[in-house]
């Protein structure tokens, strides 16, 4: 499959690429071919802050199934630090 | 093809170049090339998605070593350097290459080709993924091209609302343009493209009376000459070379002897 899929968000934190730590601008998600996963297609997600340059990058790939595993685990997660900052 | 025996004499040179691409700035080309005076056959091979990389200069070298004059261009140089797979990621999150600049350096390396002393004056334009569907693009865009493969191109059929700024047209709408005898190879099993859009790309080709030859694999999907992926699928890769070579030998003339 190729797709073209892809979705962007502004995003604020840090990431820490093969350069170290630096400030995470922006998120580009995108199912598509990974580069390194054993997939057909996958979940691809890139924290990105592009005056950085192209080493401000962190990578992932992950399974449709695992996507979805991670994006609950978020959820449940912020739920909880929600709860827990009351 | 002229059969490979053990006492042949083979070389071949293979580099980084720069070449004027579309309007003439210079981008980045991998070129390989048989040693020999030729007259040698062309193809412009466009990479596929994720990236100018590591399989892309093995294939380029593939046709050199089958006697042809070999060039990849690096579609991406206008988004600056990196790994290829950074540079993809890249491409990827500024919503791709626009077409209008692939047609110009597709072009731009046809033209370098059949400049060459070495050259018959006969260049074929190869793609996958991505690759495939620019392949076939850029041959019903240009005059440039005596043949093109298409190895299973997504998006060209495109629904409206699948068109961006960098792809405003689906190139299906194109086809009556397309000026060279085509070749496609594709996956049973691929969501895209899939059968069903293969099949209406090929009810245009017969519409418009275009000299095609289209291949079905089962058991393939995406990707199927992509070795070192979960795609590959060795009886249909081996087979889809063959008839690729027999293809451009048929339109591009006899590539080069190794002797």
């Amino acid at each position: 499959m190729c797709t073209g899929i892809v979705e962007t968000a502004e995003v604020s934190g840090s990431g820490k690429g093969p350069r170290g730590w630096f400030k995470l601008e922006r998120v580009n998600v995108s199912y598509d071919h990974p580069t390194d996963a054993q997939l057909d297609h996958a979940l691809n997600i890139d924290f990105v802050n592009e005056k950085e340059g192209l080493g401000a990058r962190v990578a992932v790939e992950l399974s449709a199934e695992s996507a979805r595993k991670l994006v609950e685990t978020i959820l449940v997660t912020l739920s909880r630090g929600d709860q827990g900052a009351v | 093809m002229h059969p490979y025996t053990t006492d042949m004499y083979e070389g071949m040179l293979a580099e980084t170049i720069m070449l004027p691409g579309h309007n003439g700035e210079i981008i980045n080309a991998y070129y390989a090339r048989p040693l020999g005076p030729g007259p040698f056959p062309g193809v412009v091979l466009i990479h596929h998605m994720p990236g100018w990389d590591e399989l892309y200069r093995e294939f380029t070298r593939k046709f050199a070593h089958h006697g042809y004059l070999a060039i990849s261009p690096n579609l991406y140089f206008r988004f600056g350097h990196g790994s290829p797979d950074d540079m993809s990621a890249k491409v990827r999150g500024s919503g791709g290459v626009p077409d209008v600049s692939v047609v110009g350096d597709i072009d731009a390396s046809a033209r370098f080709l059949k400049s060459l002393p070495l050259s018959n004056r006969k260049v074929g334009v190869f793609g996958t993924c991505s690759g495939g569907r620019q392949a076939f693009l850029v041959a019903c865009r240009t005059k440039s091209f005596d043949a093109a493969v298409n190895c299973w191109g997504g998006n060209v059929v495109q629904p409206k609302e699948k068109l961006t700024l960098a792809q405003p047209v689906a190139p299906i709408e194109y086809t009556k343009d397309l000026s060279c005898p085509l070749l496609g190879l594709f996956g049973e099993e691929d969501k895209n493209p899939t059968p069903e859009s293969v099949h209406q790309l090929e009810e245009e080709l017969k519409k418009y009376g275009k000299n095609y030859e289209f291949h079905m694999y089962p058991g393939a999907g995406h990707g199927f000459f992509y070795y070192p992926g979960v795609g590959y699928r060795p009886e249909a890769a081996v087979d889809g070379w063959k008839k690729m070579f027999t293809f451009f030998e048929k339109y591009l003339g006899t590539p080069g002897t190794r002797r």
